[in-house]
C-alpha cells in the first residue's frame, strides 16, 4: 500500500522545506516524470503530441505567468495574450534580423520585452485595485493587439499580417517532428517551473502573498509593496512571453496576431481559477482541464452520434466553460487543486479515517 | 500535530537584571505631537517618555486618539506638529518600512494577519528584513536561499515555542480562534527581534483565560527578550498589573502619567475615564 505509513510528519526543519513533504508522493512524482520524458513521446502518436500536449505545456507556462501575479501576487491580470505577443513578436524579430543568437535565447530575450511591458503596464497596479486594475491590464491587452496589427515593422513588412515561422535549430538539432518539439518544450517548461517553485517557497513568494493578503501589514514587515508588485507582473509577464514565442515557433509556426487575442488571455484566467489560484501545480491541472475539454465533448457527441453539427459543439463547450467557471468561483474558489487536497488528506490517514 | 517531533530550541537567557527601568534612558521621546485630519484635532500637544525596557500603557476612553499616537509612532500617520524620536533619532518623518528596519513592531487593534498562509509564513514574514539573498538566489533555491530558510525556521521555531503556538503552526491562520490569531499577530511583531513593540489591544476579545496568558506572553517577551512594550488596553485590571507606567488619553490629551497605583489615585483619571461606563 503507497500510503501505508499514515500521518507520517516531517521530523526535522530540511525535510519540511522539500518540494514535495512526503516520500510516498515523490515516488510517485518521479514515476510521472519518467513517463512523461521516456513512455509518452514513445506510445503518443503525432497528433496527439502536436495537437494536444505541446499546446498544452505550452499553455501551463502561461497559467504559471498569470498564477504568480494574480494567484500569489493578488494582482488582477487580463492582458496575458498581450504579454504573450510581445514575447511572440519580439522573438521573431531577433530569430529573423539576427540569426547569430541561439533561438533559445531568443525565447527567453522575447520573454525579457514581456517583463519590461509587465513593469510599465503593472504600474496602474499600485494605484488601483482589483476591478480598475483589471479593466487598465484589458487596456493593454487591446494596446497590444493595436500594435502588433497595425505596425508592420514587428512582421518585418510582409504583405501579410500573418508570416511564417523559419525552422529553427537547438543545439545543432533540427526541431521539425513533433517528438523534438515536444523534447524541447518539456526542457524550458522544467526549468521554469522548478524555478517558479523555488520563488513561491523562498522570501520572493512569502512577500507577493502578504501584499496578496494585506497590504498594510505587508508594509509593517518592511515590504516594499510597489517593488513587489512591479516585480510580480515583471515575472508573470516573463513568463507569459517564454509562452508566447513558444505557441507561434513550436506549436503554430506561423505568427499572427489573433492567436494572442483577449480569447486566450480569458482561457488563460480559466485555467488557473478551475485548477487552482496560487498555486503552481493547479496552472498544469487547469491547462489540461480547459484544453482537453473540447476534444472530450467533441468525442462524446461523436460517440453517442448525436446530431449535433461542430458549430453547436463550440457553443457548447462555450456554455460548459461558463458553468464550469462560475461553479469554481462560487464553490470552490480554490480549485481542482484544493479537491485533490482534500483527497490527498483522506488518502494519507487512511485507514485511521474510516468510518469518519 | 505534536511539538516535540521538531527540536525544540533553547529559550535565550535573560539579560542581567536591569529591571529598574527609571533608572534606563528614554527609548521613545512624543513631544509636543498635534495630528489632525481636516478641522477634527485628534492629537494635541503629547508628551511621552518611554524608557528602554518597560511596559508602558496607554488608556483612555474611545475615540481618544491612543491607536492615531500608535500610528504616528510607527510611521503611518505623520505628525501635524511635534516631534517623536526613537533611540534619540528623529523618527516622525520616516517611512513605515525604514521604522521597521530600526526595530519598531506592532499588532493591530483589528486583526492584520496574512490571512491564506500559516503560522508559520505569518511568522516568517516577521523575519522578512533579515533575509537577504537575491532573486536569482531565490530561484535557485539551494544553498545561500535554502540555508537562509532553515535558519530563520529555527529562529521562528523559538517564538513558536515561546508562544505555544507548535499546535497551530502549519495551519491556515484566518481559520484560527480569534485569540489564536491575537498570539500569532503578537508572535510576528515577536519573530523580527524587535526593541519596541506597539500592542493595540491585543486582548480585546479574549476569554479570561486567554487575557491571562497573553498577559504572562507580554510580560516573558518583555523581561526574556528585552522587547519595550507600549500597550493600549481597555481592561483596567491587567493594566494595572501588567504595567511600568500607565500615560491616559482623553479628547486628544494626555491628562495623567505615572505608575499603577498614581493613577488608580488621579482624580481627573477617575473622572474622565474610569468614572465612564464602557
Ligand atoms: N485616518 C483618519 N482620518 C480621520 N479621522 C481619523 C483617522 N484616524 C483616526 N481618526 C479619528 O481620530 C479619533 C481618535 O481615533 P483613535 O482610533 O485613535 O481612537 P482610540 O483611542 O484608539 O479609540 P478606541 O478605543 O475606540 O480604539 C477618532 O475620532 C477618529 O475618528
Ligand atoms: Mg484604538
Amino acid at each position: 500500500m503507497l500510503y501505508r505509513i499514515a500521518r507520517r510528519l516531517p521530523s526535522s526543519h530540511s525535510d519540511s522545506l522539500r518540494i514535495i513533504a512526503r516520500k510516498e508522493d515523490r515516488a510517485i512524482a518521479l514515476v510521472a516524470g519518467l513517463f512523461i520524458l521516456l513512455v509518452v513521446p514513445a506510445i503518443a502518436g503525432d497528433y496527439v503530441l502536436s495537437a494536444l500536449l505541446i499546446p498544452f505545456l505550452i499553455l501551463s507556462i502561461a497559467a504559471i505567468g498569470l498564477n504568480l501575479v494574480m494567484g500569489y501576487a493578488g494582482q488582477a491580470s487580463l492582458g496575458t495574450g498581450g504579454f504573450m505577443a510581445v514575447g511572440a513578436y519580439t522573438s521573431y524579430k531577433l530569430a529573423t534580423n539576427i540569426p547569430e543568437i541561439p533561438i533559445v535565447l531568443d525565447f527567453f530575450l522575447g520573454g525579457l520585452a514581456a517583463a519590461l511591458a509587465g513593469i510599465l503596464f503593472g504600474l496602474p497596479s499600485l494605484r488601483l485595485k482589483a476591478f480598475y486594475l483589471a479593466i487598465s491590464t484589458l487596456a493593454f491587452q487591446f494596446f497590444a493587439e493595436w500594435l502588433f496589427s497595425k505596425v508592420s515593422w514587428f512582421w518585418n513588412d510582409n504583405a501579410s499580417g500573418v508570416v511564417s515561422i523559419p525552422a529553427f535549430d537547438v543545439l545543432g538539432i533540427t526541431i521539425e517532428g513533433p517528438r523534438q518539439s515536444y523534447y524541447l518544450v518539456c526542457a524550458i517548461v522544467a526549468i521554469m517551473t522548478l524555478a517558479a517553485v523555488n520563488l513561491m517557497r523562498s522570501h520572493v513568494g512569502r512577500r507577493w502573498m502578504a501584499i496578496r493578503d494585506n497590504e498594510t501589514a505587508a508594509r509593517l514587515m518592511g515590504i516594499s509593496v510597489p517593488a513587489a508588485k512591479l516585480q510580480a507582473f515583471a515575472i508573470s509577464s516573463f513568463y507569459c512571453g517564454v509562452a508566447g514565442a513558444l505557441w507561434s515557433f513550436v506549436y503554430l509556426k506561423t505568427l499572427g496576431v489573433s492567436s494572442y487575442s483577449i480569447d486566450i488571455s480569458f482561457k488563460i484566467i480559466f485555467m488557473i481559477v478551475i485548477g487552482g489560484m496560487g498555486t503552481i501545480l493547479g496552472s498544469f491541472i487547469g491547462a489540461a482541464f480547459v484544453l482537453l475539454m473540447p476534444v472530450v465533448l467533441n468525442a462524446v457527441t461523436v460517440a453517442l452520434s448525436l446530431p449535433i453539427d461542430t458549430g453547436s459543439v463550440s457553443s457548447l463547450e462555450q456554455i460548459f466553460f461558463g458553468v464550469l467557471v462560475i461553479y469554481f468561483v462560487l464553490v470552490e474558489p480554490r480549485g481542482i487543486m484544493h479537491l485533490l487536497g482534500k483527497l490527498h488528506k483522506k488518502l494519507v490517514s487512511w485507514p485511521l479515517n474510516i468510518g469518519r | 500535530m505534536n511539538a516535540s517531533e521538531f527540536p525544540t530550541p533553547p529559550l535565550p537567557t535573560p539579560p542581567l537584571p536591569t529591571n529598574d527601568a527609571s533608572i534606563r534612558q528614554a527609548l521613545v521621546a512624543v513631544q509636543g505631537v498635534s495630528l489632525s485630519f481636516g478641522g477634527n484635532t485628534v492629537l494635541s500637544n503629547v508628551d511621552l517618555n518611554v524608557r528602554s525596557g518597560e511596559i508602558y500603557s496607554i488608556i483612555g476612553p474611545n475615540g481618544a486618539g491612543k491607536t492615531s499616537l500608535l500610528n504616528c509612532i510607527n510611521g503611518f500617520y505623520k505628525p501635524t506638529a511635534g516631534r517623536i524620536s526613537f533611540d534619540d533619532k528623529d523618527m516622525s518623518r520616516l517611512s513605515v518600512s525604514r521604522l521597521a528596519r530600526m526595530g519598531v513592531a506592532r499588532t493591530f487593534q483589528n486583526l492584520a494577519l496574512f490571512r491564506d498562509l500559516s503560522t508559520i509564513d505569518n511568522l516568517l514574514l516577521g523575519r522578512n528584513l533579515m533575509m537577504k539573498t537575491s532573486f536569482a538566489q531565490a530561484a535557485w533555491y539551494w544553498g545561500a536561499t535554502r540555508n537562509e530558510e532553515l535558519n530563520h525556521r529555527a529562529a521562528v521555531e523559538e517564538t513558536v515555542h515561546l508562544l505555544q503556538l507548535a499546535g497551530v503552526r502549519d495551519a491556515t491562520v484566518g481559520r484560527l480562534s480569534y485569540g489564536t490569531q491575537k498570539r500569532i499577530e503578537f508572535g510576528r511583531a515577536l519573530a523580527s527581534r524587535p526593541k519596541l513593540i506597539l500592542l493595540d489591544e491585543p486582548m480585546a476579545g479574549m476569554t479570561q483565560v486567554e487575557k491571562s496568558e497573553m498577559s504572562a506572553f507580554i510580560r516573558t517577551a518583555n523581561k526574556l527578550l528585552d522587547v519595550t512594550v507600549i500597550l493600549i488596553e481597555h481592561d483596567v485590571g491587567i493594566i494595572m498589573d501588567l504595567s511600568d507606567r500607565i500615560a491616559v488619553l482623553d479628547r486628544g490629551v494626555k491628562i495623567a502619567e505615572g505608575s499603577p497605583r498614581q493613577i488608580s489615585t488621579d482624580e481627573s483619571v477617575i473622572a474622565a475615564y474610569l468614572g465612564t461606563d464602557h
